[in-house]
């Protein structure tokens, strides 16, 4: 490692190996370390860290923390739920168990910072202690004085302590209304090509070379890097493929040298692992035994394949009057429904009022009288509004198949809107075989 | 550094003592020895409280002032001042709440009685009300000692949070006893909310004495520039007098520097307050170290530049191109329906446009890809749902706004490292 950490008051030897624990977090690393100080001095009340997803900040911090030795609690704020499992987590891992036993059954935040203050009177503060705080937008959540509080915890103990908050959202979107003690702001920088490619090229296979390990880095990142750049993301699909990618040299079709055979071989491969893989829509799992029964990789049906329900006869029906009665405007279901629609002049029909369309603003809520006259227009036979019918679309809407709009009134006049796509609504039609395009106003 | 006195301290010494002081000085706000700039508000404040103190009037004062304008640190300075005089110190008992803290009237009754090591008075007694509760504690202090009863100063720090109780019962308690005579007691509150007198109801407004002191700072740059010269500097009995007077010596010449005053102007024009100097200074002083043991132009600079970040630009940077795309369609959304919401299918529909027409560095993404993208922005907060109604409609329907403003975008872009020049065009042509 060209650069080294200084800092004194830490080991020296430790501070060298975080370097090499820490790759191309050399000036933050060395800045945090700086704002941080000796140990036994006070350092800044709180300090906010942010930065893109998988950038390293907890890692960074929490390594740090462990390899120096210093008294630290870390919390993940997405396991508090409420504020008193962040007090005892918090007391426990500063004071130990013990301590954390007295808080009472609901501690409120005054509870917290009195016991605080009785435990560190009682063992004072010979280093700064360390409170970390990741995914800290949910604070934001709890109650609304914790973070003011957190914030200037140094004040209210009156202990050499220091808050550190680590977020991917910016500060800004942080800031109560009334105000509050403004943290030291530190920003942990994405990861340029380069560093990507010298992090990633860290793990390589053992019984390949790192040239060949770091070529095919560079080939994953040529699909992969304009739409990702999550490094944990990367790493996970960098493993998964790795095995495709050696495939011709287990053969012997290619040798190592033969970087354009190789590349030839896995591109396709990894265009449809953005597809597939990428969007969860098969597991990491099925992708690997698909690779090893070298099978077709489109053979397999993803998650989204499957979105296909089996419905009863009326419930299509009330879901495809639902999505008609959604998507054309009111004023055109006389045209389409009516058999006998009086005159109505065919140009002044078809010149469009609205620029864009109804598919592309989204669905418009109906009333319930709307959907039912739809309803006995399409389906050919007669059928009574019995109670089965109103319940199936009570139903419909517990599946998520239609939404309610407004919840003012259950029983009079209620509104719906339908919930579901294009695709899916043309699969229904095509059982029951009705015609949708037809009716629809916007493929007129 | 070849001749070195033997009483003198090492470079390493000297610099931990240094950073030891400022760190404390900067941080952990370590009282000054007098207030700067408060002399009058001290006065009246310190005549107040002595008042109530030594012969046993009830008061109550507010002092407001914006945050980090140094309220807490006058209350100190006077209370410092306050407990040295002989008579007060063996007599007066302070109790110290906190809006933040005490959120709710039975929370501070319990800290108040805590405060007043009343607890075992206490015990487990039933009380009819909230006013009886009080009054049973102060009339505990009136027995506690022989003479008379000891005068208390209750000290209400984030006092507008206090006015959002439940009627204000511990409010009106408190002015109430202050205003009929029995147990002397000072109600002091601090708050940062010039408005704060209309959170009061009626009645506990008509028992308050209506004194407020206001902190404005009022202070010209070249003060300001005092303040920093007199924070960085060491004080007298600081051991070694040569690094000292060393480092004193480059402090005086750094706050001439004209680089460096650029940096404390841009400071005191976006904020007169002590916080965000300190933390700025603060900045300055971490990077202090043995190879490099006095203050520099370049660690300002650098800390200046640190503190002045835009941190939506910083954010903007990480993007991939696929989510910068989607923000330079968003844009043009807006600069075509003037600022109307927008949803997923219609930025989705602009970026296709600009893919089918224009562009030959991006390949087509399938629409999930695209998706994916949009909800990472959407996670990063750089547009937000109009309505927060739980998901009513399908994803791609739902409404939104773009967090940005139209020159924040076109900045990142213009820093975006190895930004693809079709995207760079489509955002600066006019027409999507």
């Amino acid at each position: 490692m060209p650069v080294t950490l200084q800092c004194p008051g830490y080991p020296e030897d430790t501070l060298r190996t975080l370097a090499e624990k820490l790759p191309c977090r050399e000036t933050q690393v060395t800045s945090l370390l700086s704002l941080m100080g000796q140990p036994d001095h006070y350092s800044y009340p709180s300090v906010f860290i942010y930065g893109h997803r998988a950038t390293g900040k907890s890692h960074v911090v929490l390594t740090i923390m462990k390899d120096l030795e210093l008294p630290h609690a870390s919390v993940d704020c997405v396991e508090c739920v409420s504020a008193g499992l962040l007090f005892y987590q918090v007391l426990s891992a500063l004071f130990g168990p013990d301590s954390a036993a007295l808080l009472p059954r609901c501690p409120s935040l005054s509870d917290f910072v009195r016991l605080y203050k009785q435990m560190s009177s009682n063992t004072p503060a010979t280093q700064t202690r360390y409170i970390v705080l990741d995914r800290a937008e949910r604070i934001r959540d709890m109650d609304f004085s914790l973070l003011p509080a957190l914030l200037r915890l140094q004040e209210l103990v009156n202990d050499n302590v220091t808050i550190i908050l680590l977020s991917e959202i910016v500060w800004e979107k942080f800031r109560p209304n009334t105000g509050c003690f403004e943290p030291l702001l530190f920003h942990f920088p994405d990861y340029s090509k380069v560093e990507l490619v010298q992090i990633l090229s860290k793990d390589h296979h053992p019984s390949y070379t790192p040239e060949l390990y770091a070529s095919y880095i560079n080939i994953l990142l040529g699909v992969f890097f304009s739409v990702c750049r999550d490094l944990r993301e990367l790493r996970h699909l960098a493993m998964l493929n790795f095995s495709k990618f050696c495939e011709p040299l287990e053969k012997g079709e290619a040798k190592e040298s033969d970087i354009h055979k190789l590349w030839k071989n896995i591109e396709p491969h990894l265009h449809r692992a953005m597809q597939t893989v990428y969007l969860r829509e098969v597991s990491s799992v099925q992708w690997e035994q698909q690779q090893m029964d070298e099978k077709e990789a489109t053979a397999l049906r993803g998650l989204s394949a499957h979105a296909h329900i089996e419905l009863p006869y009326y419930s299509k029906f009330l879901l495809i009057a639902a999505y008609l009665a959604s998507f054309n405007p009111a004023r055109t279901d006389r045209r389409f429904f009516l058999k006998s629609h009086g005159k109505i002049k065919k140009t002044n029909f078809l010149k469009k009022h609205e620029k864009t369309s109804n598919h592309l603003l989204g669905p418009k809520p109906f009333p319930l009288d709307r959907l039912l006259a739809i309803f006995y227009s399409v389906v050919d036979s007669r059928v009574a509004p019995t109670a089965s019918i109103f319940s199936q679309i009570s139903s419909l809407v517990t599946l998520q198949l239609l939404s309610q709009v407004g919840h003012d009134d259950q029983l009079d006049s209620p509104k719906y809107k339908c919930a579901v796509s294009l695709d899916f609504i043309l699969a229904i039609s095509r059982t029951v075989s009705f015609d949708v395009v037809k009716y629809l106003y916007d493929f007129l | 550094m070849s001749k070195r006195r033997p009483a003198a301290l090492s470079d390493v010494q000297c610099v931990s003592l240094v950073q030891e002081l400022l760190r404390e000085r900067l941080c952990h706000q370590k009282l000054p020895d007098q207030p700067i700039g408060l002399d009058s508000q001290y006065k009246h404040l310190l005549e107040l409280l002595r008042r109530t103190a030594v012969h046993g009037e009830s008061n109550s004062v507010l002092i407001v002032g914006p945050r980090g304008s140094g309220k807490t640190m006058l209350l100190g300075c006077v209370l410092r001042e306050l407990m040295s005089l002989k008579e007060v110190q063996k007599n007066v008992l302070l109790v110290e709440l906190n809006g933040l803290l005490q959120t709710d009237d039975k929370i501070a009754l319990k800290e108040i009685t805590r405060q007043l090591h009343l607890e075992n008075v206490v015990g487990d007694k039933v009380f009819g009300s909230f006013a009886e509760n009080l009054a049973f504690l102060l009339e505990a202090l009136k027995k506690g000692d022989k003479s008379s009863s000891r005068p208390v100063l209750f000290l209400l720090d984030e006092f507008d949070l206090f006015a959002h109780h439940k009627n204000q019962t511990l409010l009106y308690n408190l002015l109430d006893v202050s205003q009929s005579a029995q147990t002397p007691v000072a109600v002091v509150g601090l708050t940062c909310r010039l408005d704060v007198l209309e959170l009061l109801e009626k009645r506990v407004k008509s028992r308050f004495s209506h004194r407020q002191i206001h902190l404005f700072s009022s202070l010209s740059f070249s003060q300001y520039v005092d303040v920093v010269r007199l924070q960085l500097s060491l004080p007298q009995d600081f051991p070694d007098h040569r690094f000292s007077s060393q480092w004193n010596q480059s402090v005086t010449k750094l706050c001439e520097d004209k680089s460096v005053l650029e940096v404390l102007k841009r400071s005191f024009n976006s904020s007169k307050d002590f916080r965000s100097l300190y933390s700025l200074l603060f900045m300055a002083v971490s990077r202090v170290s043995v190879s490099h043991s006095t203050l520099c132009e370049a660690d300002f600079l650098e800390s200046g530049r640190l503190i002045s970040a835009d941190s939506k630009a910083n954010v903007l940077h990480g993007l991939s191109i696929l989510e910068l795309c989607l923000i330079i369609a968003m844009k043009h959304l807006n600069d075509t329906y003037d600022g109307e919401p927008f949803n997923f299918q219609m930025v989705h529909n602009e970026f296709k446009k600009f893919i089918q027409r224009k562009s030959h560095s991006i390949h087509k993404f399938e629409k999930p890809v695209v998706m994916k993208a949009f909800e990472h922005l959407l996670q990063l907060e750089l547009v937000r749902p109009v309505d927060s109604g739980v998901c009513k409609v399908q994803r791609e329907y739902q409404l939104m706004r773009l967090m940005l403003e139209h020159g924040q975008v076109m900045e990142a872009l213009q820093r975006y490292p190895q930004c693809p020049t079709d995207v760079k065009q489509w955002a600066l042509s006019a027409f999507a």
